[in-house]
C-alpha cells in the first residue's frame, strides 16, 4: 500500500492536516502515531532510491534517498518526535499545524535531489517556521518574525537566482557537489550562507529564536541550520573557504553569549558556534571531518534541543529567561536542573556523552591537513562552548544566588520529551557506533582512545576552573539587562537611520526648490504691482494729448508708406 | 514556614564541590606524566598544554567579553523604543480619561 517512492515528507504534510482537523489528545496522538510512522517507514527506505521526472526540459529529482539524505531524515524525526511530546500541552493548532509542516519541510529539502525542488521547500521552511514566532503573540515576536521571514526569503530568492544562472550555465539542476565557479554556485553558496549563519549573516536566528515560544524554539533549532549544513555537505564539500567562515563561527558567538543575558540568545550564539564545527568539516572535505560534520549535526539537534527544551520549561514555568531575573532553580525544579546539566554535558563534549563522539572529528581532521591555526580556534571555541553553554546556561537558571522563585517542575509532557533527549545523549555518547553506521564513510574513527579523553578532560576541567576562579575574583561580568550590539545593528537601526536621513535630505531639497519657485513668482507679482502702484510706471496717468501725437505719428508712417510704395494699395484691391 | 533547606545552602556543601573540582584537576595534570599520549602536533607534547590552553582561554574570553561591554552594550529597550509602536501612540485619539 505504501510505496517506497512516496516522498518522506508526504506523511508529516498528512499528519498536518490531521491537526488541523482535530482537537485536544486526539490531535495529540495522531500527530504522534503519524511521526513515529513516518519515520517507521523511512526505516524500510534502501538508500538509493529516487523519483526522477522531466520539467521544462530539465531532469528533475523531488525524492533522492542516499546514506546522508538518510541520517537528516532519522534525526529530524527524531526531533520532531521530542518536539511534538514537548508541545504536547499546548493547546494552538497555528503552531502545532506550523510545526508539522515545517518538520515535512526540512525532509522535502534533504531528500531534494534537484536544486528546484529544494528552493521549493527551503522557502516553505520559511513561511512555516515563522509562525511559530509569531505564535508568541507580542509585539516583540512580530516585528523580529517579520525580519525573520525577510532574510529567510531573500535566502530563497537568491538560491532562486543561483540556481537559474547555475542552470543556464551548466545545464544541470542537480542538487550534487556544486564547488565554487561561476555566479550561480556564489549565489547558491551565500543562499546556504545565510541559512548557515555565516558571520555578518547570522543575526536572524539571535534576533528571532528567543522571541518564539518556548515549544516554538525547540523546532527551529532542529531544523532551518541543519539544513543549510546538508546543502553545504552536498554542494561545497572541500570548500577551503568554508574552513575559515566555519572558524570564525565557532569563535565570535561565544564572547556575545558570555555577556549575553536573555538564555535562550545565549543558546542561539552557542548554536552558531556548534554549526561553525559542522561548517569547518565541511570545508576540510576528508571523509574523517566529514564524518564529523554530519554526525556533529545529528548530535546538535538532540542535545541543542535539549538544552532549549530546559531553558523553555524554565520560561514555561517562572514567565522568566533572563539570567539576572533567576537562579536557585535547582530547589524547585531539581529534574530540569539535571536534565540541562546532561545537555550542557553533551554540548561541552565530555566523555561519555553525545558532543564528544562527534566534535572531535572536526579536530582531528583540521589538524591531519594541517590547519594548526584553525585547530587552535576550534579548540578555543571548545573550551569556550563549555564556558557559556556547558556552565554559564545552567549556573545562571538553577544555581548562583537564589532569585526567591518558587515554583515547580514543568508539566509531565516536558519532562518526558527532555528526557528521550538526554537518554539519547548519553546512549550516543556511550555507544557511538550507533550513530557512526549511519555515516556516508567508513573511517574506523575510535573517540575513546586514552590521549584524547584525557586531553578533553583536562581542557574541560580547566576552563571549569577558571570560571571559578574568576568567580572567586569577582572577575565574571554579571547578567546585566541589556541589549548587546550585533551585525544586525546595520538594519535595525544604521539603515532605518541612513534611510531616514536620506529621506529627509530629498524632502529639503524638494522644499528648497519649491521655495524657490514660490519666491521667484512672488517676486514677479511684486515687480508688477510696483509697476501699477502709484509713482509706477505702468500707473501713470498721461494727457489725452499724449495720444493725439501718437495718432499723428501713426498717421505720418502711414502716409510716408503709401508715398513710398504707390502700387501697394493697388494690389489690396 | 521555613523552607526547606537545600544542599547548597549551606555554604560547606559548594566547599567541597569546588574541593573536588580543584582535586580533579590536580589529578588530570599530573596523568600527563602517567598516561602515554599519542601526539600528533608539536605543541601538544608541552606538559599541561591542554590545561593551559583552556585555563588561559577562557579567562581571555572573559576579558574580552567584558571589555566588548564597554562599547556593545546598550539599555534593554534600545531596539524597541523605535521599532515598537507602543499602544498609547498607536491610540485613535479618542481616548476618555477617566
Amino acid at each position: 500500500m505504501w510505496s517506497p517512492e512516496i516522498p518522506a515528507f508526504v506523511p508529516l504534510l498528512i499528519g498536518a492536516l490531521l491537526a488541523l482537523i482535530t482537537r485536544g489528545w486526539l490531535r495529540g496522538a495522531v500527530t504522534l502515531a503519524v511521526i513515529v510512522v513516518s519515520g517507521l517507514l523511512l526505516l524500510q527506505v534502501p538508500a538509493g532510491t529516487s523519483v526522477q521526472l522531466s520539467f521544462l526540459g530539465y531532469d528533475l529529482m523531488p525524492y533522492r534517498v542516499d546514506k546522508l539524505s538518510l541520517m537528516f531524515g532519522y534525526v529530524f524525526h527524531i526531533a520532531a518526535l521530542i518536539g511534538v511530546i514537548f508541545a504536547l500541552h499546548v493547546k494552538d493548532t497555528l503552531q502545532q499545524v506550523a510545526a508539522l509542516v515545517y518538520a515535512a519541510a526540512a525532509l522535502g529539502a534533504v531528500f531534494a535531489g534537484d536544486l528546484l525542488t529544494l528552493f521549493v521547500f527551503w522557502e516553505l521552511l520559511a513561511v512555516s517556521s515563522v509562525f511559530l514566532i509569531w505564535a508568541r503573540r507580542t509585539e516583540r515576536s512580530y516585528v523580529a518574525g517579520l525580519r525573520y521571514l525577510i532574510i529567510q526569503v531573500l535566502s530563497g530568492v537568491i538560491l532562486l537566482a543561483g540556481l537559474l544562472a547555475h542552470g543556464s550555465a551548466t545545464g544541470s539542476l542537480a542538487f550534487g557537489y556544486i564547488g565554487l565557479d561561476g555566479v550561480g554556485s556564489w549565489l547558491i553558496f551565500l543562499a546556504f550562507g545565510i541559512k548557515a549563519c555565516f558571520p555578518l549573516l547570522h543575526n536572524w536566528l539571535t534576533d528571532a529564536y528567543p522571541e518564539a515560544t518556548p515549544t516554538g524554539t525547540v523546532f527551529l533549532s532542529a531544523f532551518t541550520t541543519k539544513v543549510a549544513v546538508y546543502a553545504l555537505a552536498r554542494s561545497f564539500p572541500g570548500t577551503e573557504l568554508l574552513v575559515f567562515i566555519g572558524a570564525a563561527m565557532t569563535c565570535f558567538p561565544i564572547f556575545f553569549a558570555v555577556i549575553e543575558n536573555d538564555l535562550r540568545r545565549v543558546l542561539a550564539y552557542s548554536l552558531i558556534n556548534q554549526v561553525g564545527f559542522m561548517v569547518c568539516g565541511i570545508g576540510i572535505g576528508t571523509a574523517l571531518s566529514i564524518n564529523g560534520a554530519v554526525s556533529h549535526a545529528f548530535n546538535d539537534i538532540i542535545f541543542k534541543g535539549l538544552l532549549f527544551m530546559s531553558m523553555g520549561a524554565v520560561l514555561h514555568m517562572t514567565g522568566r529567561i533572563n539570567g539576572s531575573d533567576l537562579g536557585g532553580l535547582y530547589k524547585s525544579m531539581p529534574k530540569t536542573a539535571l536534565l540541562c546539566i546532561v545537555g550542557a554535558a553533551s554540548i561541552s563534549a565530555f566523555p561519555l556523552f553525545s558532543g564528544f563522539v562527534s566534535k572531535s572529528m572536526v579536530m582531528a581532521a583540521a589538524l591531519e591537513e594541517g590547519y594548526d591555526w584553525v585547530w587552535l580556534m576550534l579548540l578555543f571555541a571548545s573550551a569556550g562552548v563549555f564556558h557559556h553553554a556547558g556552565i554559564k546556561i545552567p549556573y545562571f537558571a538553577f544555581f548562583a544566588h537564589d532569585s526567591g522563585i518558587r515554583t515547580s517542575e514543568p508539566p509531565t509532557n516536558m519532562l518526558t520529551a527532555m528526557t528521550i533527549a538526554a537518554v539519547l545523549c548519553v546512549a550516543i555518547g556511550v555507544y557511538p557506533q550507533w550513530v557512526y553506521q549511519l555515516l556516508p564513510f567508513d573511517t574506523g574513527y575510535n573517540p575513546y582512545d586514552a590521549t584524547h579523553v584525557l586531553t578533553q578532560t583536562q581542557l574541560l576541567f580547566f576552563s571549569a576552573l577558571a570560571f571559578v576562579w574568576l568567580n572567586l575574583q569577582k572577575m565574571y561580568p554579571p547578567e546585566l539587562h541589556s541589549v548587546n550590539l550585533d551585525a544586525e545593528w546595520l538594519y535595525r537601526r544604521f539603515a532605518p537611520r541612513l534611510i531616514g536621513a536620506g529621506f529627509s535630505r530629498v524632502w529639503q531639497l524638494d522644499r528648497n526648490f519649491r521655495e524657490w519657485c514660490l519666491s521667484r513668482i512672488t517676486g514677479l507679482i511684486n515687480y508688477l504691482a510696483q509697476l501699477h502702484y502709484p509713482g509706477g510706471r505702468g500707473s501713470v496717468t498721461r494727457p489725452t494729448g499724449h495720444m493725439v501725437i501718437w495718432v499723428a505719428v501713426l498717421l505720418a508712417v502711414y502716409l510716408w508708406l503709401l508715398l513710398s510704395f504707390p502700387n501697394a494699395a493697388m494690389v489690396g484691391h | 514556614m521555613a523552607e526547606k533547606k537545600h544542599i547548597f545552602d549551606d555554604p560547606k556543601n559548594v566547599k567541597r564541590v569546588l574541593y573536588l573540582l580543584y582535586t580533579c584537576c590536580g589529578i588530570l595534570f599530573a596523568l600527563d606524566f602517567v598516561i602515554h599520549r599519542h601526539l600528533v602536533h608539536p605543541w601538544e607534547r608541552l606538559v599541561g598544554f591542554y590545561a593551559v590552553y583552556g585555563f588561559v582561554g577562557c579567562v581571555v574570553l572573559v576579558l574580552i567579553a567584558k571589555w566588548m561591554r564597554t562599547f556593545l552594550m546598550r539599555d534593554e529597550d534600545y531596539y524597541d523604543r523605535e521599532e515598537l509602536v507602543m499602544k498609547s501612540g498607536a491610540d485613535g485619539g479618542d481616548h476618555v480619561e477617566s
